[in-house]
Parts: structure tokens; C-alpha cells; sequence
């Protein structure tokens, strides 16, 4: 008793798993924006720690891999099966990318004694602390929330070799690009709250 | 009818057979009952737990246990009561048996999601337990988990925080789950407003799932982190404000009572105007009340915090909020009255115990009004008059509506009748002990016993020696009636289609259903509580 699959139906379940999702990262928000407004200085001084040009060079990847997820999906609905491959094989070299410049970028902080609960934001004041606190949280949860993406886009993948995703029949790769998305979407916001306004 | 095959008839299809056609199953009803079973198993233990705490309260001194045991079981009592009972019990047993075949549906939208969903609920049951015997032993924080006590108590706070987070995913996609079946698969023909209102009250209470769950996901990764790395989020020596915690915790956990008591409201709803013979007063009414829980019970978290140091302001406009909700709320119990109102009443176990939910939870609800106004509330705060209320609601409220609601459908899920009389006794037993239970514990909240308190002076003695009393004789009611309904499988004395005349469309297909619910194309009804036909068909069997 095969139905007809209600796509419709599907997408209004993946939306409201999104956003799930960003209301997961909306507690984390809220934190911020109380300690943004109890320290300001604090926030400011922790904030120019942060190196810009790798948070740009970050988000230049999600944004560009995101497109080529987007890309591969009209790829499959116009039946090329190569292009759609070879998107989702860059599209996860840029995820991997991501995770190598974070792995650099916190072993900087790191090797300069900023980590949580380290001797020298123990010694700083508090509201250092709790800033370094949250990057380590909300950046470390949208890193495993990348990771989730991969391993969704490598699914993908395997059954666009295997000839489960077809033309007809997309719904994984889509809900897996709109998920890739929604990492996209979180780091657009983190981006700006801890490398650019302060 | 007869001869169409039950869902436990249906062979399997081929590797697929003896216990795989359970475990690997994605029928609802299945899985329905499998959520069912394992309801009761916490059920019952949670229920002997909270025994063993009034036992030990009944005298002064160590009764029956240490003051470190008596931690640990309040708040494994809490923990089992809140997550793996009064939440999921309602939705994934009842929501997923009858929510599809309420709207003509043959599953519900993700069959495999939700048996994925059961999955993540036994195995936070199982953390839970491995997190008893592992470790320095359970968590002794009580159910809300709060800072500073839960980030530096040496306990297995971690192993249970985690399994509360795997029991919220595994509540949050149900939700999901539902909202997207009462979207996509309703039977053609079938409105809006025909939709029989104990899915109305799931489709409301799948919403707050998927709205307040991710909240407190976070909230509970925030304290496994802060117990492993220290980051000091909430500690006021590193900058944090452990006050913030409460304000993420109740964000979810306030509108999760609406989650507890919103499906019991619609089993309420089904079964009084089938035992009045008479539509339900103000459908639309109860409807919008429905959601208009939903939304403002999401807004009132912070009423549960007026004593640790809020400002006034957000004290004032809090406790506003928590007066609004008592409206919609005063909607249904009103509207529940009015449909018995020139009714002519059918007197059965499911509608006697819906009469005591009607008057329990009106206490409980009342109480709250107590409760929700800041003057006194400084008075009562974390006394048992609170547990007296909460449990009045809970309890009285959404447990007596699951017994109302488990005698109502039982017929229909099993196949089979149970015996009304021993029924009735139950439900007196369990509803005086309940009184006995808990009323004394509101007038010793008035005089001042605090709660979760190992210890007491000599003056709360009588009170507290009353409620364990009403507490042994409430235990020994709810086995009566567990036993009572296990003896049905053993008489198997068989249910008709329709034994209590419903018009919703779980009654118009066989009971037990076949394998894909419906063996016609359902027939919607204009209005989804029109009584003429049953009571002609009851005039024709008289004639």
C-alpha cells in the first residue's frame, strides 16, 4: 500500500524541527544579551581578542557551501547526478574547512591561556570570564550542530551514489540542505555578536 | 463488522514476526501500547516512592530511611513523575492511539519518527536507572535541577540531567510528529472546527512541546557543562547569575504543566458529553481556550520565583499573567458543567472519574490562584501548600483524567470490558485517600512546614501522620484499579464497537481497530458531538 508522498507535509515537519532548533540556540542568545548588558567593558576588551579574519574566512565557507548544497539540489532535480556529486563532496570539504580554522583558532586561544575555568580568566574579571564562556558554549554547539550537517550531507551523498535520491524523489537531500542552511543561518548571527559589534 | 481482523490479528509481513512485529513496528496503535506498558512500569514505582517518602514522614525522626535516601527518592520520585510519566503518558499513549483515528487518518504523518520516539523515551528511562547505580548514587536536587546545588553536589546529576534532555527530544518530536498529521492527514471533509476536541487539546499541547522543549534542552547541557568544565555561567564569583538558571528552567518547565494538563482536559471534553448525551456546551469555546493556554501559560514562568529576588515590576506583571491563565482554564470547567446541565446522564466508571477530576482539579486550581498572587505567595512559598497544589493538579487533575480516560478507551484498545463495580470502589478509595493526602499538607503549608524537609517539629506531627495515612489508602485504591483492569485480559468478557454511544470516529470502527483503522470511508458529522443518532439508535433497541 504504497501513498503518494505528501512533500508538503514532510517540509512543514523539517521547519518546525528547525525551529527547534533555533530556539535551542535562542536560550544561548538570551544569555548573552543579559551579560552583554550587565558588561559591556568586559565584552568589549574579550571581543578584541578574537581574530577577525578568521571569522570572516569562516563565514565565507558556510556561506559559499551552503550555496553549492543549494546548488546540488536543482542539480538532482535537473537529473545530473555528477554536478550534484562533485557539489556535495565541496560543499563538505567546506565543512571540514570550518572545523580546521576553529580547531587553529581555539588552540590560539588556548596557548594564550583562555580557556574556561583557566588561571587567567579565574584572576580577570568576571565579566571577561563569562564572555569567553559563552564563545566557547555557543561557538562549541554550532561546531557539533556542523558536524550533525556533515554527517547528514555525507548521508546524502551515499544515497545520491546509490541512486535513492533521484529527481523524483529528493526529500532527504533537501531536508539535509535546509538543515545545512539553518548551520549557516546561526553562524550569520554568531558571527557578528562576537567578532564584529564589540 | 465482525469478521474484520484486529491489529493484533493482522499476520505480520515476513521478518517481521514474534517480538519484531512489536519492536520494529510503525503502527501507532502498537506503539501506543508499548508506550503504555512501559507508563505503568514508572507509574507504579513512582507511585511506591512517593509512599515510602509520606512513610517516612508519618513520625518524627528516621522512620524508614536516612535523610541522603530521602533526598535521592524526592527527587526520583519527581523526576519519574514529571518526565516519564504525566508528560508522556496522555499524548504518546492516548494521542497516539486515537489522534489519528479521531481524524480519519490511517497513522500519523511520520511512522517511523515516532517509533524512533519511543526509542529515545526507553532509553532515558534507562539512563535514568543506570544513573541510580552508577557513581556516588542518584541526584539528590530535586526535579528542578537548580544552581548552585546541582553544579557541586558530588550525585550522578549529570547522568540524569542527560536522560531528562533525551526524554524532552523524545517529547518534542511526538509533538512534531502531530502537529504535522492534525495538518496533513485529517479525512477529507473534515474542518477545522469538526475536530473532536481531544485532538484539539493534543494538537495545543504539541505545540508547547515543540515551542518550550529546546529551552530547556539547552538549560540541562548548560549545567552537564558547567559540572565537567566549570565555566561559571551561572556562578556569581565568576560573573554569572544563577537566577538566570531559574528563568531558563521555567521558561520550558512552567509551560510543561500545560503539557501535563491539557490532553487531560480533552479526554474530560470526549467524555462528558458522550455520558450526557448531549453536545458539548461552547465547542468553539474550549477550542480557543485550548490555545489560549497554550500561549499565555508560556508567558507565566517566572510566578515560580517571586521570592528569589526579581524585581517588583516583573513580580506585578507575572503575576498578572498567571490571573489571565486561570480564564481559559474557568472557560472549560464551566463549559464541562453546562453540557451535564438537562443532560440525561449515564452514570460509568469513565464519567465518575472524569466528576473527580472536574472537582480535584478545581481545587488544585484554585489553590493556584493562591499561589499566582505575589502577597501569598511570600507566605506559602515552598511549603507543602505548594506540593498539596501542584499535586491537586497533577495528580487529581491529569492523573485521575489518564484513569478516566484508560477506562474510557479500554474497550476499545483491548477488545474487552472490565468490571464497573470494583471500578467505582477504586476510584472512591483513591479519591478519599487522595483528600486525606493532601489536604492536610495545604494547612500545614499555611502553618509553616517547609518542603522536601526530612524533619519536622513535634506540632506538624498529626498533620503529616494524616496525609500518610490518606496516602496508604490513595496506593491501595490505584492497584484496585490496576488490578481491576488486568482482570479484564483474564475474564475477556468482549466490547462492542461502540459500548458508551460516542459519535467521535474511534467508535464507529471495531474494537479492537484493524491494522489500518478503518474498514469504510469514515463518515464526518457536521458537528462532531451530534448526539440524534445515537440516541435513535438507543430508541429503536428500546422499541
Amino acid at each position: 500500500m504504497e501513498k503518494a508522498i505528501d512533500k508538503t507535509g514532510v517540509k512543514i515537519g523539517m521547519w518546525i524541527f528547525l525551529y527547534s532548533e533555533v530556539l535551542l540556540f535562542g536560550g544561548l542568545f538570551v544569555l548573552y544579551a543579559v551579560y552583554f548588558h550587565a558588561f559591556p567593558e568586559d565584552f568589549a576588551l574579550g571581543g578584541k581578542e578574537l581574530n577577525r579574519i578568521f571569522g570572516t574566512a569562516n563565514t565565507l565557507v558556510l556561506l559559499i557551501s551552503s550555496f553549492t548544497v543549494a546548488a546540488s539540489i536543482t542539480a538532482i532535480q535537473q537529473r545530473r547526478k555528477g554536478l550534484a556529486i562533485g557539489l556535495l563532496v565541496f560543499s563538505l570539504l567546506c565543512g571540514l574547512a570550518f572545523l580546521i580554522n576553529k580547531y587553529f583558532e581555539w588552540g590560539a586561544k588556548f596557548h594564550h591561556d583562555l580557556y574556561p575555568n583557566s588561571d587567567l580568566l579565574l584572576d580577570s574579571d568576571p565579566g571577561f570570564n563569562i564572555f569567553f564562556g559563552l564563545y566557547y558554549t555557543i561557538t562549541g554547539l554550532h561546531g557539533l550542530h556542523v558536524i550533525i550537517g556533515m554527517v547528514l550531507l555525507a548521508i546524502s551523498l551515499v544515497l545520491v551514489a546509490r541512486n535513492k535520491i533521484s529527481a523524483e524523489r529528493y526529500a532527504m537531500l533537501e531536508n539535509s540542505g535546509l538543515y545545512w542552511h539553518l548551520v549557516d543561518l546561526i553562524w550569520i548571527f554568531v558571527f557578528p555578536l562576537f567578532y564584529l559589534v564589540l | 463488522m465482525e469478521q474484520v481482523k484486529s491489529f493484533y490479528e493482522t499476520p505480520s509481513p515476513a521478518g517481521l514476526t514474534g517480538i519484531k512485529a512489536w519492536l520494529l513496528t510503525h503502527d501507532h496503535k502498537r506503539l501506543a501500547l508499548m508506550y503504555l506498558w512501559a507508563v505503568f512500569f514508572w507509574l507504579v514505582l513512582a507511585v511506591f516512592l512517593g509512599m515510602a517518602l509520606r512513610l517516612e514522614l508519618m513520625f518524627i525522626g528516621e522512620t524508614i530511611m536516612p535523610p541522603e535516601i530521602y533526598n535521592s527518592f524526592f527527587t526520583l520520585h519527581g523526576v519519574i513523575m514529571i518526565f516519564l510519566f504525566v508528560i508522556p503518558a496522555i499524548p504518546a499513549i492516548f494521542g497516539n492511539f486515537f489522534l489519528p483515528i479521531q481524524i480519519g487518518a490511517d497513522d500519523v504523518f511520520f511512522p517511523r519518527l515516532n517509533l524512533f520516539s519511543w526509542y529515545l523515551y526507553m532509553f532515558g528511562g534507562l539512563l535514568a536507572v543506570i544513573s541510580l547505580f552508577t557513581g556516588d548514587g542518584f541526584a539528590d536536587t530535586g526535579w528542578t535541577f537548580y544552581v548552585p546545588f546541582s553544579v557541586t553536589t558530588e550525585t550522578n546529576v549529570s547522568l540524569t540531567v542527560t536522560a531528562a534532555f533525551i526524554l524532552g527530544m523524545s517529547s518534542m518530536l511526538t509533538g512534531l510528529n502531530f502537529v504535522t498529521t492534525v495538518h496533513r492527514m485529517r479525512v477529507k471533509g473534515m474542518g477545522w472546527l469538526q475536530i473532536p476536541l481531544f485532538t484539539w487539546s493534543i494538537y495545543a499541547t504539541a505545540w508547547v512541546q515543540i515551542l518550550a522543549t529546546p529551552v530547556v534542552s539547552i538549560t540541562l547541557v548548560l549545567v552537564v557543562l558547567e559540572r565537567f568544565l566549570n565555566i561559571g555561567l551561572f556562578d556569581p564569583a565568576k560573573g554569572g547569575d544563577p537566577l538566570l538558571y531559574q528563568h531558563l528552567f521555567w521558561m520550558y518547565s512552567h509551560p510543561a504543566v500545560y503539557i501535563m494538563i491539557l490532553p487531560g482536559m480533552g479526554i474530560i471534553s470526549e467524555i462528558i458529553p458522550v455520558f450526557s448525551r448531549k453536545a458539548i456546551f461552547g465547542y468553539k469555546g474550549i477550542v480557543v481556550s485550548s490555545m489560549a493556554i497554550a500561549i499565555a501559560g508560556s508567558l507565566v514562568w517566572a510566578h515560580h520565583m517571586y521570592t528569589s529576588g526579581m524585581s517588583d515590576v516583573s513580580v506585578f506583571v507575572f503575576s498578572l499573567l498567571t490571573y489571565l491563565v486561570a480564564i481559559p482554564t474557568a472557560v472549560k470547567v464551566f463549559s464541562w458543567v453546562s453540557t451535564m446541565y438537562k443532560g440525561s446522564i449515564l452514570m460509568t466508571p469513565p464519567l465518575f472519574m472524569s466528576l473527580i477530576f472536574i472537582y480535584l482539579f478545581t481545587v488544585g486550581g484554585l489553590t493556584g490562584l493562591v499561589l499566582g498572587a505575589a502577597g501569598t505567595d511570600i507566605h506559602v512559598h515552598d511549603t507543602t501548600f505548594v506540593v498539596a497544589h501542584f499535586h491537586f493538579t497533577m495528580f487529581g487533575g491529569t492523573g485521575f483524567a489518564f484513569f478516566a480516560g484508560l477506562h474510557y478507551w479500554w474497550p476499545k484498545m483491548f477488545g474487552i470490558m472490565y468490571d464497573f463495580k470494583k471500578a467505582y470502589i477504586a476510584a472512591v478509595l483513591a479519591t478519599v485517600g487522595f483528600i486525606f493526602h493532601y489536604i492536610p499538607m495545604f494547612i500545614l503549608g499555611m502553618q509553616g512546614m517547609p518542603r522536601r524537609y526530612y524533619d519536622y517539629l513535634p506540632h506538624f506531627e498529626t498533620g503529616n501522620f494524616l496525609a500518610g495515612f490518606g496516602g496508604i489508602l490513595m496506593v491501595i485504591g490505584i492497584m484496585l484499579m490496576f488490578i481491576n483492569l488486568w482482570a479484564s485480559f483474564r475474564v475477556r468478557e468482549p466490547a462492542s464497537a461502540d459500548p458508551w454511544g460516542g459519535t467521535t470516529l474511534e467508535w464507529s470502527v471495531p474494537s479492537p481497530p484493524p491494522l489500518h483503522n478503518f474498514v469504510e470511508e469514515p463518515k464526518i458529522l457536521e458537528y462532531p458531538y451530534d448526539f440524534s443518532g445515537v440516541l435513535a439508535r438507543a430508541a429503536k433497541n428500546k422499541g
